[in-house]
């Protein structure tokens, strides 16, 4: 998990040379490349249009792809419907309506696995091991939840199935400051329990803290790469990304 | 994309002496430009707000911060005609607001973005500005059959839009679809499309969110910007170096309450303040907590009482809706 091993781990997710967009003509993703080996926490940062979230959502097969593959386990998984890539291993959280708010936090809970509920007790156990305070309150219903409850649900739901790969849209969207740094921690856990996980952000200082490699993306393609700790105190990636605010408050 | 390089800036200059009398919370300010007494909003049992007193300078820049569910975008939707409250009184430039629809608020000068963008999808990017723009003579009937009349001010319209989308990073997508924008783009738009109508306050519900941090620096420039021309702002927001940054004043937020205001500087350091919403580890490195990374220094906070914070502000939440619900 930590720097050193990133090359001798095998790859969980193998995107090579993506191309993809939602209208005619025009491409998000152009040309983009991101690898994530087993136990990797890997964080992707960049500016508003970059292609960050389409990244994610074409990996999880809701955008059409134009050229390039997406591996899982060294099989393709190019364009593959999501339901097929759930069960193949792939769990995703989207950033916004990402609970079903009629549904109570159990019954969402097994939403995320019924292509397979045999193994409920166990994952709710893997589950209420990472997010003890959701296992007190299986019967509440998820809509009554705040925005911070509600990503932990998600992430909860998407783990139900255990993926070999986590996809996070801004887990930390939207929360206080105090959750922000309380989601980042569990998206930590979540990884440190050897979950593969691919994480977007916006706050990209606490994404890069925590993450073991770091992809800037750049009007749709891999601009950097690196360990986040390089990334996160690298002078050009500092001027073009993270911005220096933090050092004017200090 | 060396177009997005920003310079390194220093700290702005921050409007002082804005209050009068002794710092509490619902202090008089030298020159109000909001005053709101007495507001409250119930839904069911929970009252979302329930503020006392409470007055926004004039030309000056006011965050209003406090933790998920204090009632901050509800308040939000009072002042600016979108929700009715239960009771009270607010004013906007000495002119009272209750009961004036949000079209009629908007025409008055006081203009709003929301948390969640609302763009026009089907329209372009230069179309949703133009929208913006107020006063527009092509609006009228009469006047629209004659294309002399209004095109004058459709090209002043459209020479703003563009000199407000370039400055928000967004003049090459101007003939694009609103729909294609990505989240962050569509805050930016909205924001930009807000100020089309060269409003005197502008109230902006968590403007930065979704935005990245260059970008957010350099936007940063534009709202100081807006304070120079004398407008004010009033803004949500939870990234609190951005607060820190150009906040003139700051008003807390918790469970419906203002709980405390102040310049910035004070507030940040305000016990109460942190122990409700900013908790005591804004500058730890997330990395060294988590044992990620092997820091020099003990970060004093385990990553398990970071979490049991977090939690106790969900509880807390809990309770309250509970107390309210048992109270009704």
């Amino acid at each position: 998990m930590s720097d050193t091993t990133t090359t001798a781990a095998p790859l969980v997710v193998e995107v090579k040379d993506l191309t993809a967009g939602y209208l005619p003509g025009v491409n998000i993703l152009n040309s983009c490349s991101l690898t994530a080996a087993k136990g990797e926490l890997i964080g992707i940062i960049g500016p508003n249009g970059a292609g960050k979230s389409t990244l994610l959502k074409a990996i999880f097969g809701q955008v059409k792809i134009r050229g390039g593959h997406i591996m899982l386990n060294g099989d393709e998984i190019t364009g593959l419907a999501a339901n097929k890539l759930v069960a193949k291993g792939v769990g995703f959280v989207p950033q916004n309506n990402n609970v079903f708010p009629s549904l109570s936090i159990e019954e969402n809970l097994q939403m995320g696995l019924y292509q397979n509920p045999k193994i409920y007790a166990e994952r709710l156990e893997f589950v209420t091991g990472i997010f003890a305070e959701l296992g007190k309150r299986l019967k509440q219903r998820a809509g009554s939840l705040s925005g911070g409850e509600r990503q932990m649900v998600a992430m909860s739901r998407a783990l139900m199935m255990d993926p070999a790969v986590l996809l996070l849209d801004e887990p930390s969207a939207g929360l206080s400051p105090v959750r922000q740094d309380e989601a980042f921690i569990r998206v930590s856990e979540i990884n440190q329990a050897g979950v593969t996980t691919i994480m977007v952000e916006q706050n990209a200082r606490r994404c890069l803290q925590i993450c073991d490699r770091g992809y800037v993306l750049d009007q749709g393609r891999d601009a950097y790469e690196g360990p986040g700790r390089d990334l996160l105190n690298d002078p050009k990636v500092i001027s073009l990304y993270l911005g220096t605010l933090g050092e004017d408050a200090a | 994309m060396s177009s997005n390089a920003i310079p390194r800036t220093g700290a702005p200059v921050k409007s002082t002496g804005l209050h009068k009398g002794e710092i509490a919370p619902g202090v008089a300010k030298v020159d109000p430009i909001i005053v709101a007494h007495g507001v409250t909003r119930t839904f069911g049992g929970l009252k979302a707000v329930d503020v006392d007193h409470v007055e926004i300078p004039r030309n000056a820049i006011t965050a209003l911060i406090g933790p998920n569910g204090a009632g901050k975008t509800t308040f939000f939707n009072l002042l600016t005609g979108f929700d009715k409250p239960n009771t009270g009184t607010w004013s906007f430039n000495g002119r009272s607001l209750s009961g004036v629809p949000a079209y009629k608020v908007a025409r008055l000068g006081l203009v709003r973005t929301f948390q969640l963008t609302k763009a026009l999808g089907l329209l372009t990017v230069l179309e949703n500005m133009k929208l913006g723009a107020s006063g527009q003579k092509g609006e009228n009937f009469f006047l629209s059959l004659i294309p002399g009349l209004w095109r004058g001010q459709e090209e002043a319209f459209e020479a703003r839009a563009l000199d407000l989308l370039a400055r928000f990073k967004l003049d090459a997508k101007s003939e694009d679809y609103a729909a294609s924008l990505s989240g962050g783009q569509r805050k930016l738009l909205e924001m930009a499309r807000a100020l089309m109508s060269e409003p005197t306050l502008v109230m902006l519900d968590e403007p930065m969110a979704g935005v990245n941090p260059a970008l957010t620096q350099s936007l940063l420039e534009h709202i100081l910007d807006l304070k120079t021309q004398g407008m004010t702002v009033l803004f949500v927001e939870h990234d609190m170096q951005m607060v820190m940054h150009i906040a003139d004043w700051v008003i807390v937020m918790a469970e419906g309450r203002v709980v405390a205001e102040g310049p910035p500087s004070t507030v940040m350091k305000d016990p109460a303040v942190i122990d409700a919403y900013l908790g005591a580890h804004i500058d730890v490195d997330l990395g060294v907590v988590t044992g990620r990374v092997k820091g020099e220094t003990d970060p004093g906070i385990t990553a398990e009482e970071i979490t049991a914070e977090g939690i106790a502000e969900e509880e807390a939440l809990e309770e309250n809706k509970g107390k309210k619900e048992a109270n009704k």
